[in-house]
């Protein structure tokens, strides 16, 4: 027993970190959008094209300057990154101006990001690198490597908390870390700050917000914003912080949309987003480590595993376990009355 | 309209000029090739029939047609266009051809088809067929040769039986060896299970901590994830269709090559020379359709006795010694895979 919960449990959990930050970010990003109004299931197109920009531009500034590199070393991570979050951002801008300065269909917008990001990601690959759309494998200083904190390596050797702090806490990129800063960080500006308050009605009463003398389009549009550099997070750990190394055609698998999933799952709350994705995670990690699943008296398959996110997000929707009431005014464009 | 009216010109001015350059070679092939999804430079299956192209060009002088596949829809229709031009053969590579083949070729009695790694049962369709598990058996043998742990492992793209045959031929070479365990697991189910390489790293990481310390990939964009995770951990990867040895030196066991280049010139020179057979053709060790990749990435990795016994063991299956077993004739496997 005791060698279960340290091996096996310990070291599923720490996989499950690893799967869920990709979800837990983006739909991070999509609770901003969402909450103030405007739905987004562009995410996946998102992540994808921020996904690209970091492993494209991670690798120019890596590469030596007689492939047309810029030699950056080990900066060439943080170019990446911050490529991937103009990029994700000018995507989150495409999607802002259609649903709020046109008045467009949300979801059609959204729909339109996906496709936009799956095709340009690889036309642009492809005419940079001449490899199918990949770009090339990232060497050391190009990616995001593990950080081990303090005392991790002296603290190994004690039962059970050392075993957490070095296994599970200890060793993952700063992105993950990251992460969990940014749930806290959403919290407080959800719940204690004005831009919070105010980005809540938005989403349930543009209208009331309008007569209070605050302008909806610019609240929309700063969502919108941080919704784009959360995807940009997102997609810049998936090429520079995972064993991808790089960015692939499509690389993001539905991944924006099991955030979508965890979004409604948690029922737009911050600290239930962390939870969902976690536990997404943490079934994505047992669909990886047991192919099939022997509870003893039935035998799961994988492919259940995989699809147990989208099971859940049914049941809740379906009303059975509490309800999932999305922000009132999300999808409707709001138009100023004359 | 404008833009179509060039683009159709362009298109025929392009296939006019094919033509008649082939007619000036006096050649009778007018060959065409189809490149499936994933595109022409995609380092593995599908560079590889480019490989063979270019190759069949280079000998002869004869230029050939070629069509990137963008998506499902296009499968029929690339091959009606290229047989209503007169290219013969058309070539296409990739399993999911098959319906497109089955319903395109009855039309066009005359034309030569060629498709690769999939049976087409028609008068004029030649099906190319590599017998993946004797690759797979020397890259299994040379896995548990190498292995000090007495665990190797697989990760295939999608389930399907051409990849549990890669699987299961693996498995075979690499108990051959000895009491070796062999964990293996699938990405997916789906077609995103090919372009998955976070994934890929993740089920290559929990196969670490289950003891594995040679992993071989054969799934599609989805490899380049678990060799990455091979590589970090300081564990041997193995690569897939095409030689991969250079991805990471010192870290990269062998690739167990898939000669797609050698079907497609054999096609387009079979036709040249009036030689062209439909029915099935199979390309195993002896037809030298598949093998081990040993270059200057990997000697060093492969000693002497490794060299020896796998040659040993090519030459025994050529003669018949070895019977490695094929798991689409019967959807088992002889040899147990955890």
């Amino acid at each position: 027993m005791m060698d279960f919960l340290t091996n096996d449990l310990l070291l599923l959990s720490d996989s499950a970190v690893r799967n869920a930050i990709p979800l837990l970010l983006a739909c991070l990003a999509g609770l901003y959008s969402e909450r103030a109004g405007i739905f987004d299931i562009g995410l996946e197109g998102k992540m994808l094209v921020a996904a690209f920009a970091a492993g494209a531009f991670s690798a120019i500034a890596g590469m030596p300057a007689y492939d047309g590199g810029w030699e950056m070393g080990a900066w060439s991570v943080w170019i990446g990154l911050g490529a991937a979050i103009i990029a994700s951002t000018i995507f989150s801008m495409i999607h802002a101006f259609a649903s709020i300065t046109l008045r467009g269909n949300q979801l059609i917008s959204g729909v339109a990001i996906n496709f936009f990001a799956a095709g340009i990601t690889v036309l642009i690959g492809q005419h940079w690198f001449r490899m199918g759309g990949q770009t090339p494998q990232l060497r050391e200083g190009q990616r995001f490597e593990p950080i081990s904190l303090p005392f991790a390596e002296s603290l190994k050797d004690v039962p059970i908390v050392g075993d957490i702090y070095y296994q599970l806490i200890s060793g993952h990129n700063i992105i993950v870390y990251f992460g969990f800063i940014i749930v806290a960080l959403t919290w407080w500006v959800l719940y204690r700050t004005r831009f919070g308050l105010r980005m809540r009605a938005v989403g349930e009463n543009p209208g009331a917000v309008d007569t209070a003398g605050i302008s909806v389009v610019k609240l929309r549009y700063s969502a919108l914003i941080i919704t784009g550099i959360l995807c940009g997070l997102a997609g810049a750990y998936l090429s520079l912080g995972t064993a991808a190394a790089g960015f692939g055609k499509d690389m993001t698998a539905g991944r924006g949309f099991i955030a979508l999933a965890a979004l409604i799952f948690a029922k737009w709350k911050p600290i239930s987003a962390m939870g969902a994705t976690l536990l997404f995670g943490m079934l994505e990690a047992i669909g990886n480590k047991y192919q099939t699943l022997d509870l003893g008296f039935v035998v799961l398959p994988g492919q259940f595993m995989q699809a147990l996110p989208y099971i859940l997000t049914v049941v809740i929707l379906a009303g059975f376990v509490g309800k999932a009431i999305p922000p009132k005014a999300g999808g409707e464009p709001y138009v100023k009355e004359r | 309209m404008k833009l179509l009216k060039t683009l159709i010109a362009t298109t025929a001015l392009v296939g006019a000029g094919a033509m008649a350059m082939a007619e000036s070679h006096g050649g009778a092939a007018n060959p065409a090739v189809i490149f499936d999804l994933g595109g022409k430079f995609d380092k593995s299956f599908n560079e590889m029939s480019y490989t063979g192209a270019e190759r069949f060009t280079a000998d002869t002088g004869i230029t050939y047609r070629e069509f990137e596949l963008q998506s499902d829809a296009q499968r029929e229709q690339a091959l009606r266009r290229f047989a209503q031009a007169g290219n013969n053969p058309v070539v296409v590579a990739g399993f999911s051809n098959a319906t497109a083949m089955a319903t395109v070729a009855p039309d066009f009695p005359d034309t030569d088809f060629v498709i690769i790694d999939m049976v087409v049962d028609l008068p004029n369709v030649r099906s190319v067929v590599f017998a993946e598990q004797e690759g797979s058996y020397l890259v299994g043998l040379l896995a548990g040769m190498a292995s000090e742990s007495g665990t190797v492992s697989f990760v295939g793209g999608m389930d399907i039986p051409l990849i549990q045959n890669f699987q299961c031929g693996y498995a075979q070479g690499a108990k051959s060896v000895g009491d070796i365990t062999v964990i293996g697991a699938m990405t997916g189910t789906d077609g995103s299970a090919w372009n998955n390489p976070v994934k890929g790293g993740e089920i290559t990481m929990s196969q670490i901590e289950n003891g594995s310390d040679v992993v071989f990939a054969a799934a599609g964009g989805t490899g380049r994830g678990v060799l990455q995770a091979a590589a970090d951990a300081g564990i041997m990867g193995i690569g897939v269709d095409a030689n991969q040895n250079y991805m990471h030196p010192g870290n990269m066991l062998t690739s167990m090559m898939k000669r797609v280049d050698n079907a497609v010139y054999d096609a387009f020179n079979d036709v040249n020379n009036g030689e062209f057979t439909a029915g099935i053709q199979v390309m195993g060790l002896a037809e030298d359709g598949v093998g081990y990749a040993l270059d200057e990435h990997n000697e060093s990795l492969i000693t002497d006795e490794m060299r020896a016994a796998v040659d040993a063991a090519r030459a025994a299956i050529i003669a018949g010694e070895i019977v490695v077993h094929d798991y689409r004739t019967d959807n088992t496997c002889p040899v147990e895979i955890n």
